[in-house]
Protein backbone atom coordinates (compact mmCIF):
# COMPACT_ATOMS: atom_id res chain seq x y z
CA UNK A 1 0.00 0.00 0.00
CA UNK A 2 2.94 2.44 0.75
CA UNK A 3 4.51 1.77 -1.91
CA UNK A 4 1.44 2.25 -4.27
CA UNK A 5 0.92 5.83 -2.58
CA UNK A 6 4.20 6.75 -3.29
CA UNK A 7 4.17 5.89 -6.81
CA UNK A 8 1.31 7.48 -7.49
CA UNK A 9 2.20 10.57 -5.61
CA UNK A 10 5.77 10.85 -8.18
CA UNK A 11 3.68 10.06 -11.34
CA UNK A 12 1.17 13.13 -10.11
CA UNK A 13 3.31 15.42 -8.95
CA UNK A 14 4.07 17.91 -11.52
CA UNK A 15 7.99 18.72 -12.01
CA UNK A 16 9.84 15.31 -10.48
CA UNK A 17 13.90 15.84 -10.69
CA UNK A 18 13.75 12.86 -12.98
CA UNK A 19 12.08 15.11 -15.26
CA UNK A 20 14.18 17.91 -15.12
CA UNK A 21 17.45 15.87 -15.94
CA UNK A 22 15.33 14.50 -18.55
CA UNK A 23 14.62 17.80 -20.15
CA UNK A 24 18.28 19.37 -19.66
CA UNK A 25 20.00 16.49 -20.53
CA UNK A 26 17.73 16.65 -23.67
CA UNK A 27 18.62 20.55 -24.29
CA UNK A 28 22.24 19.55 -23.82
CA UNK A 29 21.60 16.82 -26.99
CA UNK A 30 20.23 19.83 -28.69
CA UNK A 31 23.21 22.29 -28.21
CA UNK A 32 25.14 19.70 -29.21
CA UNK A 33 23.68 18.95 -32.67
CA UNK A 34 23.40 22.34 -33.52
CA UNK A 35 27.20 22.99 -32.31
CA UNK A 36 28.76 20.26 -34.66
CA UNK A 37 26.15 21.58 -37.43
CA UNK A 38 27.99 25.21 -36.91
CA UNK A 39 31.40 23.55 -36.94
CA UNK A 40 30.57 21.48 -39.74
CA UNK A 41 29.61 23.97 -41.94
CA UNK A 42 32.05 26.95 -40.69
CA UNK A 43 34.90 24.52 -41.22
CA UNK A 44 33.52 23.92 -45.17
CA UNK A 45 33.50 27.90 -45.52
CA UNK A 46 36.76 28.30 -43.78
CA UNK A 47 38.33 26.26 -46.14
CA UNK A 48 36.93 27.70 -49.35
CA UNK A 49 37.97 31.42 -47.74
CA UNK A 50 41.00 29.94 -47.23
CA UNK A 51 41.71 28.94 -50.94
CA UNK A 52 40.68 32.13 -52.19
CA UNK A 53 43.19 34.01 -49.37
CA UNK A 54 45.91 32.07 -50.66
CA UNK A 55 45.29 32.73 -54.44
CA UNK A 56 44.30 28.93 -55.06
CA UNK A 57 40.78 29.73 -56.36
CA UNK A 58 39.52 32.09 -58.90
CA UNK A 59 36.81 34.27 -57.14
CA UNK A 60 35.19 34.90 -60.52
CA UNK A 61 34.17 30.83 -60.91
CA UNK A 62 34.23 29.77 -57.31
CA UNK A 63 33.38 33.29 -55.16
CA UNK A 64 33.70 32.00 -51.87
CA UNK A 65 30.60 33.03 -49.04
CA UNK A 66 32.16 36.49 -47.87
CA UNK A 67 31.56 37.67 -51.74
CA UNK A 68 28.46 36.02 -52.99
CA UNK A 69 26.67 37.36 -49.62
CA UNK A 70 28.45 40.22 -49.38
CA UNK A 71 26.06 42.10 -52.36
CA UNK A 72 22.66 40.42 -51.21
CA UNK A 73 20.18 43.37 -52.66
CA UNK A 74 22.51 43.75 -55.89
CA UNK A 75 22.15 40.06 -56.25
CA UNK A 76 18.09 40.16 -55.31
CA UNK A 77 17.27 42.36 -58.37
CA UNK A 78 17.92 39.16 -60.69
CA UNK A 79 14.41 37.98 -58.85
CA UNK A 80 11.48 38.49 -60.45
CA UNK A 81 8.28 39.15 -58.62
CA UNK A 82 5.64 37.90 -60.89
CA UNK A 83 5.58 33.98 -62.08
CA UNK A 84 5.63 34.74 -65.70
CA UNK A 85 7.46 32.66 -68.32
CA UNK A 86 10.57 35.46 -69.74
CA UNK A 87 9.59 38.63 -68.22
CA UNK A 88 12.51 40.96 -67.48
CA UNK A 89 13.94 40.50 -64.09
CA UNK A 90 11.79 43.67 -62.31
CA UNK A 91 14.22 44.38 -59.84
CA UNK A 92 12.83 42.72 -57.14
CA UNK A 93 14.55 42.52 -54.04
CA UNK A 94 13.50 40.56 -50.79
CA UNK A 95 9.80 39.95 -52.02
CA UNK A 96 11.08 38.70 -55.15
CA UNK A 97 13.04 35.76 -53.55
CA UNK A 98 10.36 34.90 -51.55
CA UNK A 99 7.95 34.92 -54.82
CA UNK A 100 10.69 32.82 -56.34
CA UNK A 101 11.30 30.77 -53.74
CA UNK A 102 7.29 29.86 -53.14
CA UNK A 103 6.41 29.11 -56.50
CA UNK A 104 9.74 26.31 -56.51
CA UNK A 105 8.50 25.21 -53.26
CA UNK A 106 4.92 24.61 -54.92
CA UNK A 107 6.02 22.87 -57.24
CA UNK A 108 8.05 20.81 -55.29
CA UNK A 109 5.42 20.09 -52.46
CA UNK A 110 2.06 19.46 -55.16
CA UNK A 111 4.56 16.96 -57.57
CA UNK A 112 5.10 15.00 -54.39
CA UNK A 113 1.38 14.79 -52.68
CA UNK A 114 -0.04 13.95 -56.12
CA UNK A 115 2.41 11.67 -56.78
CA UNK A 116 2.79 10.41 -52.69
CA UNK A 117 -1.43 9.81 -53.23
CA UNK A 118 -2.06 8.98 -56.07
CA UNK A 119 0.83 6.50 -56.22
CA UNK A 120 -0.95 4.54 -53.02
CA UNK A 121 -4.18 4.45 -54.87
CA UNK A 122 -2.21 2.63 -57.57
CA UNK A 123 -0.59 0.12 -55.60
CA UNK A 124 -3.42 -0.62 -53.88
CA UNK A 125 -5.61 -1.10 -56.96
CA UNK A 126 -2.52 -3.35 -58.53
CA UNK A 127 -2.37 -5.22 -55.33
CA UNK A 128 -6.45 -6.08 -54.50
CA UNK A 129 -7.55 -6.44 -58.15
CA UNK A 130 -6.02 -9.21 -59.82
CA UNK A 131 -6.57 -8.85 -64.03
CA UNK A 132 -5.63 -5.23 -63.29
CA UNK A 133 -1.77 -6.22 -61.92
CA UNK A 134 -1.28 -8.61 -64.64
CA UNK A 135 -2.75 -5.95 -67.53
CA UNK A 136 -0.29 -3.27 -65.52
CA UNK A 137 2.43 -4.52 -63.96
CA UNK A 138 4.68 -5.15 -66.92
CA UNK A 139 4.18 -1.55 -67.75
CA UNK A 140 4.70 -0.36 -64.73
CA UNK A 141 8.23 -2.15 -64.44
CA UNK A 142 9.17 -0.98 -68.04
CA UNK A 143 8.47 2.88 -67.52
CA UNK A 144 9.53 2.91 -63.35
CA UNK A 145 13.15 2.57 -64.23
CA UNK A 146 13.12 5.49 -67.06
CA UNK A 147 14.84 8.85 -65.25
CA UNK A 148 12.49 11.49 -64.82
CA UNK A 149 14.45 13.71 -66.59
CA UNK A 150 14.12 11.95 -69.76
CA UNK A 151 10.40 12.63 -69.33
CA UNK A 152 11.03 16.59 -69.54
CA UNK A 153 10.23 17.00 -73.50
CA UNK A 154 6.68 14.53 -73.06
CA UNK A 155 6.15 16.72 -70.20
CA UNK A 156 6.92 20.10 -72.45
CA UNK A 157 5.19 18.45 -75.30
CA UNK A 158 1.64 17.70 -73.58
CA UNK A 159 1.32 20.40 -70.71
CA UNK A 160 3.28 23.00 -72.89
CA UNK A 161 4.97 25.61 -71.16
CA UNK A 162 4.34 26.45 -67.31
CA UNK A 163 3.96 24.91 -63.64
CA UNK A 164 2.27 21.98 -64.75
CA UNK A 165 5.23 20.12 -66.66
CA UNK A 166 7.64 21.09 -63.51
CA UNK A 167 5.09 19.65 -60.81
CA UNK A 168 4.42 16.36 -63.82
CA UNK A 169 8.01 15.67 -63.34
CA UNK A 170 8.70 15.54 -59.34
CA UNK A 171 5.58 13.36 -59.64
CA UNK A 172 6.92 10.93 -61.79
CA UNK A 173 10.18 10.89 -59.79
CA UNK A 174 7.74 9.39 -56.61
CA UNK A 175 4.61 8.15 -58.51
CA UNK A 176 6.15 4.51 -59.60
CA UNK A 177 8.16 4.33 -56.53
CA UNK A 178 5.39 4.49 -54.46
CA UNK A 179 3.67 1.91 -56.41
CA UNK A 180 5.72 -0.68 -56.63
CA UNK A 181 6.49 -0.47 -52.28
CA UNK A 182 2.76 0.02 -51.74
CA UNK A 183 2.21 -3.04 -53.63
CA UNK A 184 5.30 -4.72 -51.91
CA UNK A 185 4.83 -3.21 -48.18
CA UNK A 186 0.97 -4.73 -48.66
CA UNK A 187 2.18 -8.34 -49.28
CA UNK A 188 4.43 -7.65 -46.02
CA UNK A 189 2.10 -6.68 -43.79
CA UNK A 190 1.72 -8.99 -40.78
CA UNK A 191 -0.67 -12.01 -40.93
CA UNK A 192 -1.87 -12.24 -37.33
CA UNK A 193 -2.61 -8.15 -37.74
CA UNK A 194 -5.43 -9.29 -40.68
CA UNK A 195 -6.69 -11.97 -38.52
CA UNK A 196 -7.43 -10.07 -35.82
CA UNK A 197 -9.10 -7.62 -37.65
CA UNK A 198 -10.95 -10.27 -39.48
CA UNK A 199 -12.13 -11.83 -36.18
CA UNK A 200 -13.28 -9.10 -35.19
CA UNK A 201 -15.65 -8.81 -38.13
CA UNK A 202 -14.03 -6.03 -40.35
CA UNK A 203 -14.95 -5.97 -43.96
CA UNK A 204 -12.73 -5.39 -46.35
CA UNK A 205 -13.17 -1.75 -46.52
CA UNK A 206 -12.24 -1.48 -42.99
CA UNK A 207 -9.40 -3.67 -43.13
CA UNK A 208 -7.71 -1.54 -45.94
CA UNK A 209 -8.07 1.96 -43.38
CA UNK A 210 -7.69 0.28 -40.30
CA UNK A 211 -5.28 -2.18 -40.77
CA UNK A 212 -3.34 -2.44 -43.91
CA UNK A 213 -2.89 1.40 -44.34
CA UNK A 214 -1.33 2.46 -41.14
CA UNK A 215 0.70 -0.86 -41.36
CA UNK A 216 2.58 1.00 -44.76
CA UNK A 217 2.10 4.19 -44.27
CA UNK A 218 5.76 4.97 -42.02
CA UNK A 219 7.50 2.70 -44.57
CA UNK A 220 5.82 4.31 -47.83
CA UNK A 221 6.54 7.92 -45.66
CA UNK A 222 10.47 7.11 -45.79
CA UNK A 223 10.22 6.18 -49.36
CA UNK A 224 9.04 9.58 -49.69
CA UNK A 225 11.19 11.31 -47.64
CA UNK A 226 14.11 9.29 -49.82
CA UNK A 227 12.51 10.66 -52.90
CA UNK A 228 12.47 14.46 -51.71
CA UNK A 229 15.90 15.26 -53.00
CA UNK A 230 15.66 13.48 -56.22
CA UNK A 231 12.42 15.56 -56.82
CA UNK A 232 14.35 18.58 -56.06
CA UNK A 233 16.77 18.16 -58.58
CA UNK A 234 13.99 17.29 -61.07
CA UNK A 235 12.27 20.82 -60.42
CA UNK A 236 14.99 22.79 -61.04
CA UNK A 237 15.91 21.11 -64.34
CA UNK A 238 11.96 21.17 -65.00
CA UNK A 239 12.36 24.85 -64.27
CA UNK A 240 15.82 25.39 -66.43
CA UNK A 241 13.95 24.04 -69.12
CA UNK A 242 10.19 23.99 -69.47
CA UNK A 243 8.95 26.57 -66.99
CA UNK A 244 10.95 29.59 -67.15
CA UNK A 245 10.75 31.02 -63.53
CA UNK A 246 11.62 29.66 -60.21
CA UNK A 247 14.88 28.97 -58.93
CA UNK A 248 16.26 26.86 -61.90
CA UNK A 249 15.90 29.75 -63.90
CA UNK A 250 17.66 32.26 -62.04
CA UNK A 251 20.68 29.54 -61.89
CA UNK A 252 20.26 29.35 -65.57
CA UNK A 253 20.30 32.52 -65.89
CA UNK A 254 23.17 33.08 -64.27
CA UNK A 255 25.23 30.43 -66.11
CA UNK A 256 24.34 32.14 -69.45
CA UNK A 257 25.43 35.94 -68.07
CA UNK A 258 28.50 34.48 -66.19
CA UNK A 259 27.32 35.46 -62.73
CA UNK A 260 28.85 33.01 -60.52
CA UNK A 261 28.03 35.10 -57.04
CA UNK A 262 24.46 34.87 -58.15
CA UNK A 263 24.57 30.92 -58.76
CA UNK A 264 25.86 30.55 -55.42
CA UNK A 265 23.77 32.66 -53.86
CA UNK A 266 20.83 30.27 -55.33
CA UNK A 267 22.58 27.24 -54.95
CA UNK A 268 23.10 28.75 -50.95
CA UNK A 269 19.16 29.20 -51.25
CA UNK A 270 18.70 26.07 -52.68
CA UNK A 271 20.49 23.76 -49.87
CA UNK A 272 18.60 25.46 -47.18
CA UNK A 273 15.41 24.80 -48.98
CA UNK A 274 16.25 21.43 -49.49
CA UNK A 275 16.89 21.07 -45.69
CA UNK A 276 14.00 23.04 -44.41
CA UNK A 277 11.47 20.77 -46.74
CA UNK A 278 13.07 17.69 -45.22
CA UNK A 279 12.60 19.21 -41.70
CA UNK A 280 8.85 19.37 -42.81
CA UNK A 281 8.27 16.41 -43.80
CA UNK A 282 10.06 14.94 -40.58
CA UNK A 283 8.14 17.12 -38.74
CA UNK A 284 4.77 15.65 -41.04
CA UNK A 285 5.84 12.11 -39.64
CA UNK A 286 6.40 12.59 -36.22
CA UNK A 287 2.55 14.40 -35.86
CA UNK A 288 1.07 11.54 -38.13
CA UNK A 289 3.02 8.92 -37.92
CA UNK A 290 3.98 9.20 -33.75
CA UNK A 291 4.12 5.51 -33.10
CA UNK A 292 7.58 5.38 -35.24
CA UNK A 293 10.28 5.08 -32.64
CA UNK A 294 12.56 7.94 -33.44
CA UNK A 295 15.17 5.29 -34.01
CA UNK A 296 13.26 3.37 -36.56
CA UNK A 297 12.95 5.32 -39.61
CA UNK A 298 13.18 8.48 -37.54
CA UNK A 299 16.16 10.72 -38.13
CA UNK B 1 -26.24 -33.02 -21.35
CA UNK B 2 -25.75 -29.65 -22.74
CA UNK B 3 -25.14 -28.83 -26.42
CA UNK B 4 -21.46 -28.82 -27.18
CA UNK B 5 -19.49 -25.34 -27.32
CA UNK B 6 -17.77 -26.76 -30.29
CA UNK B 7 -17.93 -29.79 -31.85
CA UNK B 8 -15.65 -31.29 -34.48
CA UNK B 9 -16.91 -33.72 -36.63
CA UNK B 10 -14.40 -35.87 -38.92
CA UNK B 11 -12.42 -32.81 -39.23
CA UNK B 12 -9.83 -33.35 -42.13
CA UNK B 13 -7.16 -30.97 -43.67
CA UNK B 14 -5.18 -31.30 -46.77
CA UNK B 15 -2.84 -28.86 -47.59
CA UNK B 16 -2.60 -27.75 -51.64
CA UNK B 17 1.08 -26.27 -52.41
CA UNK B 18 1.51 -26.46 -56.62
CA UNK B 19 4.15 -28.23 -57.28
CA UNK B 20 4.25 -30.43 -54.37
CA UNK B 21 2.39 -33.43 -53.52
CA UNK B 22 -0.68 -32.73 -51.42
CA UNK B 23 -0.37 -32.57 -47.60
CA UNK B 24 -1.98 -34.15 -45.14
CA UNK B 25 -2.16 -31.91 -42.12
CA UNK B 26 -5.16 -33.64 -39.93
CA UNK B 27 -7.01 -36.88 -40.71
CA UNK B 28 -10.68 -37.83 -39.40
CA UNK B 29 -10.37 -36.05 -35.75
CA UNK B 30 -13.18 -35.49 -33.91
CA UNK B 31 -13.69 -34.23 -30.09
CA UNK B 32 -16.57 -31.78 -28.61
CA UNK B 33 -15.48 -29.29 -26.34
CA UNK B 34 -17.79 -28.47 -23.54
CA UNK B 35 -19.68 -24.75 -22.72
CA UNK B 36 -16.57 -23.49 -20.57
CA UNK B 37 -14.43 -26.55 -20.51
CA UNK B 38 -10.53 -25.70 -20.47
CA UNK B 39 -8.91 -28.07 -23.21
CA UNK B 40 -5.23 -28.63 -24.36
CA UNK B 41 -4.60 -29.90 -27.56
CA UNK B 42 -1.03 -31.25 -27.28
CA UNK B 43 1.13 -32.87 -30.03
CA UNK B 44 4.37 -32.90 -31.55
CA UNK B 45 5.37 -30.05 -33.62
CA UNK B 46 3.96 -29.95 -37.26
CA UNK B 47 0.69 -32.75 -36.01
CA UNK B 48 -1.87 -29.72 -37.13
CA UNK B 49 -2.79 -28.62 -34.22
CA UNK B 50 -2.22 -24.64 -34.69
CA UNK B 51 -4.51 -25.59 -37.89
CA UNK B 52 -7.55 -26.71 -35.86
CA UNK B 53 -7.58 -23.91 -33.99
CA UNK B 54 -6.88 -21.69 -37.67
CA UNK B 55 -10.31 -23.77 -38.61
CA UNK B 56 -11.85 -23.00 -35.60
CA UNK B 57 -11.73 -19.86 -35.62
CA UNK B 58 -12.84 -19.47 -39.57
CA UNK B 59 -9.66 -18.53 -40.71
CA UNK B 60 -9.18 -21.51 -43.02
CA UNK B 61 -11.20 -23.60 -44.46
CA UNK B 62 -11.85 -27.74 -43.40
CA UNK B 63 -11.22 -30.14 -46.32
CA UNK B 64 -13.42 -33.12 -44.79
CA UNK B 65 -15.76 -33.07 -42.22
CA UNK B 66 -17.22 -30.12 -40.29
CA UNK B 67 -16.97 -27.77 -37.18
CA UNK B 68 -20.23 -26.90 -35.10
CA UNK B 69 -20.01 -23.80 -33.02
CA UNK B 70 -22.96 -23.63 -31.16
CA UNK B 71 -24.57 -26.37 -33.38
CA UNK B 72 -23.73 -24.29 -36.51
CA UNK B 73 -21.14 -25.32 -38.78
CA UNK B 74 -18.58 -21.93 -39.09
CA UNK B 75 -18.41 -20.57 -41.90
CA UNK B 76 -16.21 -17.63 -41.43
CA UNK B 77 -14.69 -16.05 -38.61
CA UNK B 78 -16.43 -14.38 -35.59
CA UNK B 79 -15.69 -12.08 -32.06
CA UNK B 80 -17.34 -15.17 -30.49
CA UNK B 81 -14.09 -17.25 -31.12
CA UNK B 82 -11.58 -15.24 -29.98
CA UNK B 83 -7.76 -16.35 -31.27
CA UNK B 84 -4.85 -15.12 -29.23
CA UNK B 85 -1.24 -15.60 -31.18
CA UNK B 86 1.96 -16.90 -30.01
CA UNK B 87 2.80 -12.42 -30.58
CA UNK B 88 0.82 -10.20 -28.62
CA UNK B 89 0.43 -8.69 -32.56
CA UNK B 90 -1.21 -5.34 -31.01
CA UNK B 91 -1.05 -2.76 -33.67
CA UNK B 92 2.03 -0.08 -33.12
CA UNK B 93 -0.42 2.97 -34.51
CA UNK B 94 -3.10 2.44 -31.60
CA UNK B 95 -2.50 3.29 -28.14
CA UNK B 96 -3.25 -0.19 -25.33
CA UNK B 97 -7.08 1.48 -25.04
CA UNK B 98 -7.66 1.59 -28.30
CA UNK B 99 -5.87 -2.06 -29.43
CA UNK B 100 -8.69 -3.10 -26.92
CA UNK B 101 -11.45 -0.74 -28.15
CA UNK B 102 -10.60 -1.90 -32.08
CA UNK B 103 -13.25 -4.75 -32.42
CA UNK B 104 -15.72 -2.54 -30.32
CA UNK B 105 -14.78 0.17 -33.22
CA UNK B 106 -15.77 -2.07 -35.67
CA UNK B 107 -18.98 -3.09 -34.41
CA UNK B 108 -19.35 1.12 -34.47
CA UNK B 109 -20.14 1.54 -30.98
CA UNK B 110 -20.23 4.59 -29.28
CA UNK B 111 -16.47 6.09 -28.80
CA UNK B 112 -17.36 6.72 -24.81
CA UNK B 113 -19.08 3.47 -24.62
CA UNK B 114 -16.16 1.38 -26.07
CA UNK B 115 -13.39 3.66 -23.83
CA UNK B 116 -15.62 2.59 -20.88
CA UNK B 117 -15.85 -1.28 -21.38
CA UNK B 118 -12.45 -1.37 -22.65
CA UNK B 119 -10.90 0.82 -19.80
CA UNK B 120 -12.95 -1.58 -17.31
CA UNK B 121 -11.53 -4.93 -19.05
CA UNK B 122 -7.95 -3.43 -19.25
CA UNK B 123 -8.41 -2.36 -15.36
CA UNK B 124 -9.43 -6.63 -14.90
CA UNK B 125 -6.24 -7.40 -16.63
CA UNK B 126 -4.14 -5.70 -14.43
CA UNK B 127 -3.23 -2.91 -16.95
CA UNK B 128 -5.52 -0.14 -15.52
CA UNK B 129 -1.81 2.49 -15.83
CA UNK B 130 -1.25 1.50 -19.30
CA UNK B 131 -4.02 2.63 -21.45
CA UNK B 132 -2.36 5.39 -23.47
CA UNK B 133 0.98 3.31 -23.89
CA UNK B 134 2.46 2.44 -27.45
CA UNK B 135 2.53 -1.22 -27.54
CA UNK B 136 6.48 -0.95 -27.94
CA UNK B 137 6.54 0.44 -24.19
CA UNK B 138 5.15 -2.48 -22.81
CA UNK B 139 6.94 -5.69 -21.68
CA UNK B 140 5.97 -9.20 -23.52
CA UNK B 141 4.28 -10.11 -21.00
CA UNK B 142 2.42 -7.08 -20.56
CA UNK B 143 1.45 -7.08 -24.24
CA UNK B 144 -0.13 -10.67 -24.27
CA UNK B 145 -2.19 -9.61 -21.24
CA UNK B 146 -3.43 -6.89 -23.70
CA UNK B 147 -4.54 -9.24 -26.47
CA UNK B 148 -6.18 -11.35 -23.92
CA UNK B 149 -8.30 -7.57 -22.73
CA UNK B 150 -8.73 -7.55 -26.84
CA UNK B 151 -10.12 -10.85 -27.33
CA UNK B 152 -11.78 -10.73 -23.99
CA UNK B 153 -14.04 -7.31 -24.53
CA UNK B 154 -15.60 -9.13 -27.39
CA UNK B 155 -17.10 -11.35 -24.86
CA UNK B 156 -16.21 -14.78 -26.62
CA UNK B 157 -17.81 -17.85 -25.76
CA UNK B 158 -14.72 -19.90 -26.82
CA UNK B 159 -11.34 -18.80 -26.61
CA UNK B 160 -8.32 -20.11 -28.60
CA UNK B 161 -4.62 -20.12 -28.11
CA UNK B 162 -2.08 -20.55 -30.29
CA UNK B 163 0.94 -21.59 -27.94
CA UNK B 164 0.28 -17.89 -26.19
CA UNK B 165 3.17 -18.22 -23.62
CA UNK B 166 5.66 -19.60 -25.83
CA UNK B 167 7.55 -16.29 -26.28
CA UNK B 168 7.66 -15.58 -22.51
CA UNK B 169 10.22 -15.95 -20.10
CA UNK B 170 9.71 -19.13 -17.17
CA UNK B 171 8.76 -16.57 -14.70
CA UNK B 172 6.31 -14.48 -16.74
CA UNK B 173 5.10 -17.76 -18.41
CA UNK B 174 4.12 -18.98 -14.41
CA UNK B 175 2.24 -15.65 -13.58
CA UNK B 176 0.23 -15.66 -17.31
CA UNK B 177 -0.80 -19.21 -16.36
CA UNK B 178 -2.08 -18.40 -13.60
CA UNK B 179 -3.73 -15.34 -14.35
CA UNK B 180 -5.23 -16.95 -17.56
CA UNK B 181 -6.87 -19.37 -15.34
CA UNK B 182 -8.62 -16.95 -13.69
CA UNK B 183 -9.76 -14.97 -16.53
CA UNK B 184 -11.21 -17.96 -17.78
CA UNK B 185 -13.16 -18.65 -14.59
CA UNK B 186 -14.75 -15.50 -15.03
CA UNK B 187 -15.51 -15.49 -17.75
CA UNK B 188 -16.77 -19.27 -18.36
CA UNK B 189 -15.49 -18.99 -21.70
CA UNK B 190 -14.47 -22.45 -23.21
CA UNK B 191 -10.65 -22.30 -23.73
CA UNK B 192 -8.35 -24.18 -26.38
CA UNK B 193 -5.43 -23.88 -25.76
CA UNK B 194 -2.30 -25.42 -28.14
CA UNK B 195 1.51 -26.39 -26.68
CA UNK B 196 3.87 -29.07 -26.97
CA UNK B 197 4.78 -28.42 -22.68
CA UNK B 198 3.74 -31.15 -21.20
CA UNK B 199 3.88 -29.14 -18.07
CA UNK B 200 1.31 -26.37 -19.26
CA UNK B 201 -1.08 -29.00 -20.56
CA UNK B 202 -1.28 -30.52 -16.72
CA UNK B 203 -1.39 -27.48 -14.81
CA UNK B 204 -4.27 -25.86 -16.52
CA UNK B 205 -6.56 -28.15 -18.86
CA UNK B 206 -9.40 -30.10 -17.72
CA UNK B 207 -8.94 -32.52 -20.52
CA UNK B 208 -5.89 -32.70 -22.87
CA UNK B 209 -5.73 -34.09 -26.38
CA UNK B 210 -2.94 -35.75 -27.50
CA UNK B 211 -2.47 -35.42 -31.26
CA UNK B 212 -0.25 -38.37 -33.40
CA UNK B 213 2.36 -37.01 -35.63
CA UNK B 214 1.25 -35.93 -39.35
CA UNK B 215 -1.62 -36.42 -40.04
CA UNK B 216 -2.53 -35.59 -36.94
CA UNK B 217 -5.08 -37.63 -35.28
CA UNK B 218 -6.65 -37.70 -31.67
CA UNK B 219 -4.46 -40.50 -29.87
CA UNK B 220 -5.38 -40.01 -26.15
CA UNK B 221 -8.03 -37.78 -24.71
CA UNK B 222 -6.73 -37.51 -20.83
CA UNK B 223 -9.00 -35.87 -18.63
CA UNK B 224 -6.44 -34.12 -15.56
CA UNK B 225 -8.35 -35.40 -12.63
CA UNK B 226 -6.46 -32.98 -10.14
CA UNK B 227 -7.92 -29.83 -7.98
CA UNK B 228 -6.71 -26.15 -8.93
CA UNK B 229 -4.30 -24.84 -7.83
CA UNK B 230 -1.80 -27.85 -9.25
CA UNK B 231 1.42 -28.16 -7.08
CA UNK B 232 3.67 -29.49 -9.44
CA UNK B 233 5.02 -32.28 -6.99
CA UNK B 234 2.17 -33.70 -6.37
CA UNK B 235 2.95 -37.66 -7.24
CA UNK B 236 -0.67 -37.92 -9.01
CA UNK B 237 0.85 -34.78 -11.20
CA UNK B 238 4.09 -36.56 -11.99
CA UNK B 239 2.07 -39.64 -13.12
CA UNK B 240 0.01 -37.59 -15.18
CA UNK B 241 3.75 -36.20 -16.49
CA UNK B 242 5.29 -39.82 -16.98
CA UNK B 243 1.85 -40.97 -19.17
CA UNK B 244 2.24 -37.52 -21.24
CA UNK B 245 5.68 -38.08 -21.96
CA UNK B 246 5.34 -41.54 -23.05
CA UNK B 247 2.79 -40.88 -24.98
CA UNK B 248 4.52 -38.60 -26.56
CA UNK B 249 8.17 -39.67 -27.06
CA UNK B 250 6.63 -42.49 -30.01
CA UNK B 251 5.16 -39.51 -32.24
CA UNK B 252 7.85 -37.23 -31.74
CA UNK B 253 9.80 -40.10 -33.18
CA UNK B 254 7.58 -40.63 -35.69
CA UNK B 255 7.85 -37.23 -36.90
CA UNK B 256 11.32 -37.12 -37.18
CA UNK B 257 11.32 -40.47 -39.09
CA UNK B 258 9.02 -39.14 -41.10
CA UNK B 259 11.46 -35.81 -41.62
CA UNK B 260 14.68 -37.92 -42.13
CA UNK B 261 12.61 -40.12 -44.71
CA UNK B 262 11.86 -37.01 -46.75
Amino acid sequence: MAIETAVASSVSGTVSPAATARNWRKARRRIAAFGWAALSIGLFALIWEALWYVGKINPLLLPPPHLFLQDIPGTLIFFDRSNRVGSVASGGGVGALGITMFWTVFRVFTGLALGFVSGVAVGAALHYIRWLRNLLMPTVLLLAPISPVAWLPVAIFVFGIGDVPAIFLVFITVFFTIVLSTSAQIESVPVNYIHVARIMGATQTQLFWRVILPAILPSLFMTLRLNLFGAWMVVLIAETVGVGTGLGQIISMARATFNAKLVFFTMAVIGALGFLSDWGLRQIQRRMLWWVAPQRGGL
Amino acid sequence: MARPAVSIRNVGKTWDVEGRPPLRAIDDLSFDVAPGEFVVLLGPSGCGKSSLLYMIAGLESVSNGVIEDDGLAISGPSPERGLIFQEASLFPWLTILDNVAFGLAIRAELPERRREKAREILRRVGLGDALDKKPDELSGGMRQRAAFARALVMQPRVLMMDEPFAALDVQTRAKLQDFLLQIWQDSRASVLLVTHSIDEAISLADRVIVFTARPGRVKAIVPIDLPRPRPTRSPRYHEYRDYFTELLAAEVDKAFAEQSGL
